[in-house]
């Protein structure tokens, strides 16, 4: 049987090669993940689809250890540059703490299984590990 | 005075704290009727009363005219996040600028004692029966702490590390001596939440709740309500000279949100948008950064402290962390902040915060503040932001009578 995989958000590319997929202004070059209505820039109504480098580097985190109730903690939340391109992420696969994470660290996007929905389908999230 | 001229009247501010026994109407009616005693006039004299309370239902403006008096004028309830009392404020200075009256009230209150983590949403309902795609990005399941953290603490931990991150010498310490700073001042504030100095070490062991921000470096959720009567300087003439002598001068009002930088839409972008705001009120005013006496800004946690600094122009761009350890923020320091105690110490009720921030300024400038007064006080600022965002400067000025 083979399982049906769906990506967490829209903005995650499955596949061979995962990667982040970002709705980019063809006026102004403005970059965003989520449904666009028109240019937060410059107001411009035409989008392309552009991939986003899979390896970044950590401009901001945090390491979350109070959250609401059903969220596990600790977790990573992160802002990863990748290329050019801020990404908001969890840092994982690597140890919750101030002395492994650090900024400016070198980190590539890596997937990971969510789990199985009633009808067999399989969610997979990503986030950005640490280049060893 | 400029007949032109926009002055605080009168103006109040609850002790903030709980109020098992109240609710946001009670509170609020304690700030307006004390602001509108404070200024020597009544309801009968409002033109217009702009209203917020954020987290509460609709139609707080009115809810507070029911109590207090009803007297057909225009009422503005106001939403602006953390902005909504700034917001209410300028809603007033607007009408009164626009000739519409020469009186006016505004009035934020919020009841949060209690109510725990702020922007947080809860987890998935456990095992999803479908993961069904909804929302603008698509989403199968909820993304916070899947994808990064939209949580408060979260989001202002990572500002503040983002600051790190561009300047360096942001540490976890210097973060918690902010905190320190704010906690020692609060004991002169009997007015604030909590009273209690904190040493370092009990700052940085606390409970951690979004590294680098221990429990007492976030804001306190708590009860509270401000309110302030705005008057036109056309109609400060004729009222007593007790009246003119203790009015304000609001040198400055602006309110602004965000403009679009790569990356805003990520992680909000709560600095551009203080920077233009400052410059905007700078300009206003006529006062520089150096000029200023006191300023109240916006530390809802203490990493957010550090950046507005910077973006206040406080400091040289890049020099929050020198500009605090050279002690200029203290109370005794070159540029005395958050002598209240903040809203780590004091607390922040978060529709009262941006009327409460200008009553501390207010209380200065009238030489009222107590054991805490920054003596011979001319100018102050009062800085808010709302996450989303939206942010509110104004510069207050004391009397020449």
């Amino acid at each position: 049987m083979t399982t049906t995989q769906v990506p967490l958000v829209d903005y995650l590319a499955l596949g061979d090669k995962p990667h982040l997929v970002a709705n980019e202004c063809t006026s102004c070059g403005a970059r965003f993940f989520d449904r666009r209505n028109a240019c937060a820039s410059c107001f411009a109504t035409d989008f392309k689809k552009v991939d986003i480098a899979t390896e970044g580097e950590v401009r901001s985190f945090t390491i979350v250890t109070f959250a609401a109730p059903g969220v596990p903690v600790p977790f990573v939340a992160a802002i990863v540059d990748c290329g050019g391109t801020s990404v908001r992420a969890n840092v994982i696969n690597c140890d919750p703490t101030p002395e492994k994470v650090t900024l400016g660290m070198k980190v590539r996007l890596a997937t990971y299984s969510l789990g199985n929905d009633d009808n067999g389908a399989e969610a997979i999230g990503f986030g950005f590990e640490p280049i060893a | 005075m400029a007949s032109d001229d926009i002055y605080i009247l009168g103006i109040y501010m609850t002790k903030f704290g709980k109020y098992p026994d109240k609710d946001t109407v009670d509170l609020a009616a304690e700030a307006v009727m004390a602001a509108l005693a404070d200024g020597g006039v009544t309801m009968k004299d409002m033109g217009i009363l702009a209203a917020g309370c954020l987290m509460g239902q609709g139609g707080i403006g009115q809810q507070i005219q029911k109590q207090v008096g009803q007297t057909g004028i225009p009422v503005y309830n106001v939403s602006n996040a953390c902005a909504t009392g700034a917001t209410a404020l300028r809603t007033a200075i607007m009408a009164i600028k626009a000739g519409e009256c020469d009186m006016g009230l505004a009035v934020g209150v919020e009841k949060l004692a209690g109510v725990g983590l702020l922007g947080a949403s809860s987890a998935p309902k456990g095992s999803g029966k479908e993961w069904k795609a909804s929302g603008r990005y698509g989403s199968v399941a909820n993304t916070d702490g899947l994808i990064g953290t939209a949580n408060m603490p979260g989001t202002f931990a990572q500002v503040g590390m983002e600051y790190g991150h561009k300047y360096g010498g942001a540490t976890f310490e210097l973060f918690a001596k902010i905190s320190e700073k704010n906690h020692a001042h609060s004991t002169l504030n009997p007015l604030a939440a909590y009273n209690k100095r904190m040493t370092l070490d009990e700052i940085m062991n606390d409970i951690m709740i979004a590294y680098p921000n221990t429990r007492p470096m976030c804001s306190a959720n708590c009860d509270g309500a401000a309110a302030a009567v705005v008057v036109s300087g056309k109609k400060l003439k004729t009222l007593s000279l007790e009246q003119q002598r203790r009015a304000i001068k609001v040198s400055a009002s602006v309110l602004t949100s965000d403009p679009y930088q790569e990356a805003c839409q990520v992680l909000p972008d709560v600095n551009t948008l203080t920077r233009i705001a400052a410059k905007q009120a700078y300009e206003q005013a006529g006062v520089s950064p150096s000029d200023l006496n006191l300023v109240e800004l916006h530390d809802c946690f203490a990493t957010a402290e550090l950046v507005h600094y910077d973006n206040l122009m406080l400091c040289e761009e890049g020099g929050a962390v020198d500009f605090f350890n050279s002690g200029a923020t203290w109370r005794d320091g070159k540029t005395p902040v958050n002598v209240s105690g903040g809203l780590e110490s004091k607390g922040h009720p978060i529709a009262a915060t941006g009327i409460a921030n200008i009553w501390e300024v207010c209380h200065h400038l009238r030489g009222e503040a107590g054991p805490r007064q920054i003596e011979g006080a001319k100018v102050g600022l009062a800085h808010v932001i709302g996450l989303g965002s939206a942010c509110g400067v104004h510069i207050l000025e004391k009397s020449a009578l």
